[in-house]
């Protein structure tokens, strides 16, 4: 069987708490856009296309983890928000969540809502917040960079994964008998170590355009003496 | 857009295209970290299909998409599997790119406003005028770093 699918399939989750969820992504990525056209000008929107283009081809490369017989692939919000901001990003992640639902059969179309929560929101939001903190903290260089990455990226997919947990709380199919702590600590677990392949990921990619382009890497140009409170809420994103 | 920013994207595009094209049949076949936590409770074979037990995996249904011809990351039709998921990686690409950039740029605000004022807003005592964006990002990372 070859098993490709990498995002939440049909039966998995029921059909009203996932019509929720769609409710409640497309008022979110509503609000990114509204918010996100004021970083969008002719340079960022081709810019914007390819990192979508680019999350899509990385998301192929399912990576082996250190557990055996389970893999891991690139979510992509963290790169997202360095290379185009939390907005943009959050749209970018959500094409390509748009494009597998609907030409390459991978996460159900009546899931969409719960898989563009988890990766393109939650995702994208938590490491925002981290690259926002991060960046301010740790020194302005290329390693201080390449750990702001590689943190933000590392937790953001650990949050988008208890985003499902919480989704499948709501309206999982299956009766995990009380234990959903279990699911919990499994999904906390397994994408801890997905984490590190995706921190490092996006840390090498992010450092390799900010050698080649730093004016292209969004994150850094919010660094400002003066503190512009530009950084969106935590919640902002919902 | 200038010479740079295209040869920017155009180097990128391949990039991914190579990704996508050909080290994608290099990727794991095992399932990923949410479709292994919802095998928990189940035993698989050596190709990862359930042969027993009870997991929330089992509730999973058809994909309404699923007999779309590029369905599973594969050209239906294609029989070579190298090339069969290396096409549809290129096509994926191309598709993902084409709809994001056109998106991204129907999107884009437009007008008198759209000079990169607000995003080289100058640093003290920094003046980047200059129309070259990343010399003046570069300066703008210096002052941040010497302030």
């Amino acid at each position: 069987m070859e098993t490709l699918a990498m995002h939440i399939s049909n039966g998995i989750i029921d059909g009203p708490v996932a019509a929720v969820f769609a409710a409640l992504a497309l008022a979110a990525l509503t609000g990114c856009v509204l918010r996100g056209r004021r970083d969008l000008d002719d340079r960022l929107a081709p810019m914007a296309g390819l990192v979508a283009a680019f999350i899509f081809a990385v998301q192929m490369l399912n990576f082996p983890i250190f557990t055996a017989g389970v893999s891991g692939h690139l979510l992509g919000g963290a790169l997202a928000a360095m290379l185009v901001g939390p907005w943009v990003g959050a749209l970018c992640v959500s094409v390509v969540l748009v494009v597998q639902a609907l030409v390459f059969g991978d996460g159900g179309v009546a899931m969409l809502g719960l898989n563009i929560t988890n990766m393109a929101l939650l995702g994208t939001a938590a490491a925002y917040v981290l690259i926002a903190v991060l960046l301010r903290v740790l020194p302005r260089t290329p390693a201080g960079l390449a750990v702001t990455g590689f943190v933000a990226a590392m937790l953001s997919v650990v949050v988008a994964s208890q985003g499902f947990v919480l989704q499948y709380w709501l309206g999982g199919t299956t009766d995990l008998g009380g234990n959903l702590a279990g699911l919990a600590g499994t999904m906390a677990g397994v994408h801890l170590l997905i984490g590190i392949g995706e921190g490092l990921i996006t840390a090498t990619t992010v450092v390799t355009v900010a050698k080649v382009r730093p004016d292209l890497v969004y994150a850094l140009r919010g660094l400002r003496p003066a503190t512009v409170p530009t950084v969106p809420a935590v919640g902002g994103v919902r | 857009m200038k010479n740079r920013s295209w040869a920017f994207l155009a180097g990128g595009l391949l990039v991914a295209l190579l990704l996508a094209g050909v080290v994608s049949n290099y990727a794991s076949s095992h399932p990923d970290g949410l479709d292994s936590s919802l095998l928990k409770g189940c035993t698989v074979d050596a190709d990862d299909n359930i042969v027993g037990g009870s997991c929330p995996a089992q509730q999973a249904r058809e994909h309404e998409l699923g007999d779309s011809p590029l369905a599973d990351y594969g050209v239906r039709g294609v029989e070579n599997g190298f090339l069969s998921t290396g096409l549809s990686g290129v096509l994926g690409v191309l598709l993902t790119f084409a709809v994001g950039a056109g998106g991204f740029w129907l999107l884009r605000r437009r007008g008198a406003t759209s000079t990169p004022s607000d995003t080289a807003t100058p640093v003290e005592g920094g003046s980047p005028t200059d129309a070259d964006a990343a010399t003046s990002g570069d300066a703008r990372r210096r002052a941040g770093a010497a302030g």
